[in-house]
């Protein structure tokens, strides 16, 4: 099973490859993709240079292109895609069928996967996917169970990769447009959750209120810790009730479950985090490296080590884990 | 005589009712102008009020009132049986069916078919291949301003329809997770159904009170009332076929008279949304969705 790691910059890429990474994935500094973030992402240059360090290595760069071409202006998602073309990226990561199209016709060797934003939950979508644009792989969003996803695999001959760690996106990527309602920026059309531009903090009186375009998202007590106000993380009013009504502030962990998952043949396992710092992508790819190699190995004695999980723990979202829609019981 | 060429499309019902409040409903729905009904479950499979062959029973007496009957498929598909069902669903040829994911687009390829409002048609490559697939319409992504309406507009085959949503709330997220479950502290697989309980989903407000979201099942909506119905004549100008309104409880039947009145010349109309959810319009004047601007013209 791959091991690939987010990269948002050429430091990370770096980490990522010397902690163990089989291959990165990586975006331009624009809206065509998903983690279209301020101070983030790649030049040309630093792209240049890290396929080069890469590829010496015998490491894969995967270009993310997975925003969705907004009217009027495919041309910038296009140039996205012969860029990575042009950089010799070893697949580009698409989400949208109309830019599929297009990737297809210009640059028949270029390998294509689906990416987690197509929205591709079950064997007619993958296989529709595979039939138009001959798709070699399929990231599946996060809604499966283990089941769900063995089944699924068994069902076609594209390559199935899955999300190992990382923040936690509670509804179906690729169909949440609750972001832009709160703040008219989506994954969708923007390439961003919960943009930081939005973000405002407001203290008074010892009670802290973490607001996203002025609708409050949180409101922590003097002593609690505050979370980023990722609106599907906050506490919210349901008949008077007030909780997490969506999610707690949580990562996804599937590190106990590496064995079942390279049993069942998923081909490559996703770190979330192309906004997260270079330490993280080392530390956490790191973990992730020897616990991979040590359910290849021997799977039947694995056991995750709570050295590995609190090594994780320490880079979780609210410093919680969950093993998501994996396990039945999230739902 | 019309002055604006639109029809009038209500969507597929997107909360849990009572079987009978169901068919009452839908002989409403019958009795009124509204050009295509759209029926199905969408949202959860687990919803059991009605069976495949009560939708269709449904089809069918709306197709006898004169109405274009669309079949919607469910938006996001998990499970084997779930899969099964959709594909004999899409085995169907006495309707067309609107395809909720591209695993229905793969299944109605070849053949006239609606492609959803959830299949991210944001551009005009994405929008020729649906139509090379066999879609003869689409229904417009929801976050959409004004401004890139037009513009898609302008880059959608010909032969092509545009579909927009006017009315209702707004369907703006999919989990794996059942929210309403969640809330009563029930597990998915054993949710006793509570959505039953709430006609018009459930009001998710900020802890200073206000109104944010809505949790309908597996799907969030907007706690606001999508309301563009002021914008019928524009639309219509603009080149869109079909204006959808979306299933409420109250409010709907006033939104297609509505819609059916401006279409015959009426000048103004007000509509008033289900009791206590507000209105919005913001994604038109590209902001956020959850603003409402005033602004008479």
């Amino acid at each position: 099973m791959e091991l690939i790691a987010p990269a948002g910059s050429l430091a990370a890429l770096k980490a990522a490859l010397k902690s163990g990474a089989d291959a990165v994935y990586l975006g331009l500094k624009n809206a065509t993709n998903a983690r279209n973030f301020a101070g983030l992402n790649f030049s040309e240059a630093d792209i240049r240079s890290g396929v080069e360090l890469a590829h010496s290595q015998g490491k894969k760069v995967l270009f993310a292109i997975n925003t969705f071409p907004q009217a009027g202006r495919s041309a910038e998602w296009r140039a996205a895609v012969d860029a990575a073309a042009r950089l010799d990226a070893d697949a580009v990561i698409l989400a949208d069928p109309g830019l599929m199209a297009y990737a297809c016709d210009r640059h028949p060797d270029l390998r294509l996967h689906l990416s987690v934003q197509g929205s591709a939950t079950h064997v007619d979508a993958i296989e529709l996917m595979r039939e138009q644009f001959n798709i070699q792989r399929a990231v599946l969003p996060r809604v499966l169970t283990l089941t769900e996803i063995e089944k699924l695999i068994r069902q076609t001959t594209v390559e199935i990769e899955v999300f190992g760690f990382g923040s936690l996106c509670v509804m179906a990527e690729g169909r949440c447009l609750l972001s832009s309602f709160a703040t008219g920026d989506s994954p969708n059309n923007k390439g961003v959750c919960s943009p930081a531009h939005a973000v405002r903090w407001e203290e008074r009186e010892q009670i802290m209120d973490a607001r996203l375009n002025g609708i409050l998202i949180d409101r922590y007590a003097a002593g609690e810790s505050a979370s980023y106000p990722t609106l599907c993380k906050g506490r919210f009013d349901v008949e008077g009730d007030i909780d997490y009504v969506l999610e707690e502030p949580t990562s996804l962990n599937a590190v106990p479950m590496l064995p079942r998952l390279v049993e069942m043949g998923v081909a490559a396992l996703k770190v979330e985090g192309r906004q997260r710092s270079p330490r993280y992508v080392e530390e956490v790819i790191k973990v992730l490296r020897k616990a991979l190699d040590a359910a290849e190995a021997n799977p039947q004695r694995y056991a995750a080590k709570p050295e590995w999980l609190s090594a994780l723990a320490r880079h979780a979202e609210g410093t919680q884990v969950t093993q998501g829609a994996l396990e039945r019981s999230w739902k | 005589m019309e002055v604006n060429h639109y029809r009038i499309s209500l969507g597929p019902p997107l909360y849990y009712w009572p079987r009978q409040t169901v068919f009452d409903y839908y002989d409403q729905v019958a009795a009124s102008p509204v050009d295509i009904v759209y029926v199905g479950e969408t949202v959860c499979s687990r919803r059991h009020e009605l069976r495949n062959a009560d939708w269709l029973g449904l089809a069918d007496m709306l197709g006898a009132a004169g109405k274009q009957v669309v079949l919607s498929t469910q938006t996001l598909i998990e499970s084997q049986s779930e899969a099964t069902t959709l594909r004999r669903l899409c085995d169907r040829t006495d309707y067309m069916l609107e395809a909720g994911d591209l695993g229905a687009v793969r299944l109605l390829q070849g053949r006239p078919f609606v492609a959803g409002p959830h299949l991210n048609a944001y551009h005009g490559d994405t929008l020729r291949w649906l139509h090379g697939l066999g879609a003869k319409r689409f229904v417009a992504p929801l976050e959409m301003s004004r401004a890139d309406l037009a513009q898609l507009l302008l880059d959608k085959p010909d032969g092509m329809q545009a579909e927009v949503m006017v009315w209702g709330r707004m369907p703006l997220a999919f989990s794996s997770r059942c929210f309403t479950a969640r809330h009563y502290r029930l597990d998915k697989d054993h949710c006793e159904f509570r959505c039953i309980e709430h006609t018009d989903g459930l009001t998710m407000r900020t802890r200073d009170g206000e109104d944010f979201l809505a949790i309908n099942g597996i799907q969030t909506q907007s706690s606001h009332c999508l309301d563009l119905i002021a914008k019928a004549t524009e639309l219509a100008a603009m080149g869109v076929a079909v204006l959808r309104v979306s299933p409420h409880s109250s409010g709907t039947l006033e939104a297609i008279a509505a819609l059916h009145a401006l279409r015959n010349g009426a000048s103004h109309v007000d509509v008033v949304p289900p009791p206590d959810i507000p209105r919005c319009n913001g994604y038109w004047h590209a902001r956020p969705g959850i603003e409402l601007i005033e602004n008479p013209t």
